[in-house]
């Protein structure tokens, strides 16, 4: 469960990112952020995962108050999330294998553990056979699904994703689009930011509308 | 878990190290000659010292009697040392016994022989509880108030010498150590900064994904840490080759003077010491390092 409640974000030199954000998001749905660019989406997102911290307001994910969270205990909130970013921090220096293994490496798994999991996500995003490839071979799209990879490898119970088909072409952003519902449909928290004009094809979801840094649902 | 952590960090920092190797390896090796100085002159030390004690032995108190002393003065002389709390034991010479001695040397038998009568005194030969410089001028000058004592002979005076040579040189190798070690230091926290800054993205990105300070700090401690013991390791080789080169010139050396002297390494106990001490030293500097460049990158 994600809830936001009179959550404010203003950065230092002024510029209010977010104002008086209320919403909650219940296990197991999967909800669309839309709004132009600069309407504070990142913003919104980053919030969640302790990346920013909101000016004033709190922020309740899976039972934690994220705003009031120590430094310390932010790796282990991170950890019960699956986040895709938007500029996809692929490490290009190591292999796919290497990149999605990362989180598990973090947790402390075992390797032999490690490696059934990051098959089975690499199983489920279509880069199976790429385990060795470096990310630099891969194509645009593949690397948007080498990041869902790694942001699924921990099995978490809330995928965040930050504009993951903004530079893909239409039949791609279909793919990927699909792999989020079908994470969806097993139980697990999706919510992911995109510029408006995709969501036509997916009205039966939630979408929640920022304009300016306020939500216009 | 806590394991596969320490695992994982290791191997991490192993990569590292053999990702550049050319760089690793000045690295090491720059240590291991900064390391080599103090290590070699430790060293010597400590062979200078263990030839000087297998030279003299521990110093003795030579106290010759007045010629003509009686029996009775050396009987009574014999029962107060016996009682006498700071000696160890001692032995009476007579100066019969003496002349024999004398004569069994080569060449001597002659010039003993010639002589009418005996000219040497009767003596004690003294070993004292404690070595130490103090206690043996006080018995010396203790002994020099008997009444039947002519001459206290003391031969510790080039033994004070060398311990005061040896304390300066142990002064001079504290001085090289602390140097060194500093110098070691910032080799380490200054590798350790570049590889921060060029690790910065798969530092931002394992901390977004949950690493914890401790995840991301511990792969650049224990690169510290192995390039110190390398760097240690090599120390102790260089060391090992001096002393192989100048032992092969030293047996022609000391073969002009009858006595046996080889060079030794240093212990294995010093051995080991010397390994973890380079790798702390490596380890503190990358903590240093790591404490004050790792808090810049923030996702």
């Amino acid at each position: 469960m994600i809830s936001f409640s009179n959550v404010y974000k203003r950065y230092p030199n002024g510029f209010e990112a977010l104002k008086n954000i209320v919403f909650t998001i219940k296990q197991g749905e999967m909800v669309f952020i839309t709004g132009n660019s600069g309407a504070g989406k990142s913003t919104l997102l980053k919030l969640i995962g302790a990346i920013e911290r909101p000016t004033t307001g709190s922020i309740i994910v899976n039972d934690q108050n994220v705003s009031k969270l120590k430094n310390s205990a932010i790796p282990f909130l991170r950890r019960n999330l699956g986040m895709v970013f938007q500029g996809q921090k692929i490490l290009f220096d190591r292999s796919v294998f290497d990149n999605v293994v990362l989180p598990l490496q973090i947790c402390g798994f075992e390797h032999q553990s490690a490696a059934g999991r990051v098959r089975a996500a690499l199983d489920k995003v279509g880069l199976l056979g790429k385990e060795k490839a470096l990310p630099i071979t891969l194509s645009g799209g593949e690397q948007q699904r080498l990041c869902i990879a790694r942001a699924v490898v921990n099995r978490p119970s809330i995928l965040i994703a930050d504009e993951p088909t903004t530079y893909l072409d239409p039949s791609y952003t279909k793919d990927i689009m699909n792999m989020f519902k079908s994470f969806h449909q097993v139980g697990v928290t999706v919510l992911i930011t995109t510029p408006a004009a995709e969501l036509l094809e997916s009205p039966q979801y939630r979408i929640l509308s920022l304009s300016h840094g306020e939500l216009v649902t | 878990m806590w394991l596969s952590h320490h695992w994982h960090a290791f191997f991490l920092a192993l990569r590292r190290l053999v990702d550049s190797p050319l760089a690793s390896l000045l690295n090491i090796i720059v240590i291991g000659v900064a390391f080599s100085l103090p290590t070699g002159v430790y060293m010597l030390l400590g062979n200078v010292q263990s030839f000087s004690g297998q030279l003299s032995g521990a110093p003795q108190l030579n106290v010759f009697l007045k010629l003509g002393t009686g029996k009775d003065a050396i009987e009574k002389l014999k029962s107060h040392l016996k009682q006498h709390p700071q000696i160890a034991s001692f032995r009476f010479l007579s100066k019969d016994k003496a002349l024999e001695q004398l004569k069994q040397k080569n060449g001597m038998a002659d010039a003993v022989n010639s002589l009418t009568r005996n000219p040497l005194p009767d003596a004690f030969i003294i070993d004292a509880k404690s070595i130490s410089p103090e206690t043996l001028k006080r018995l010396r000058t203790e002994m020099l108030k008997w009444p039947d004592s002519k001459h206290v002979q003391l031969d510790s005076d080039w033994m004070e010498r060398l311990n005061a040579l040896l304390k300066l040189g142990q002064i001079a190798l504290l001085i090289l150590t602390a140097l060194l070690s500093f110098a070691l230091i910032v080799v380490t926290f200054n590798t350790i900064r570049l590889q921060i800054l060029t690790k910065r993205n798969e530092i931002e990105v394992s901390k977004l994904i949950g690493a914890t300070s401790n995840f991301i700090r511990r792969p650049f401690l224990y690169f510290g840490a192995i390039q110190g013991v390398a760097g240690g390791a090599i120390a102790w080789l260089i060391v090992a080759l001096v002393i192989n080169l100048i032992n092969s010139e030293l047996t022609n050396l000391v073969q002009l003077y009858t006595v046996d002297f080889q060079l030794h390494h240093i212990s294995f106990e010093d051995s080991i010491s010397l390994l973890l001490f380079s790798s702390w030293l490596g380890w503190a500097g990358s903590w240093l390092s790591v404490a004050s460049h790792l808090w810049q990158i923030e996702p």
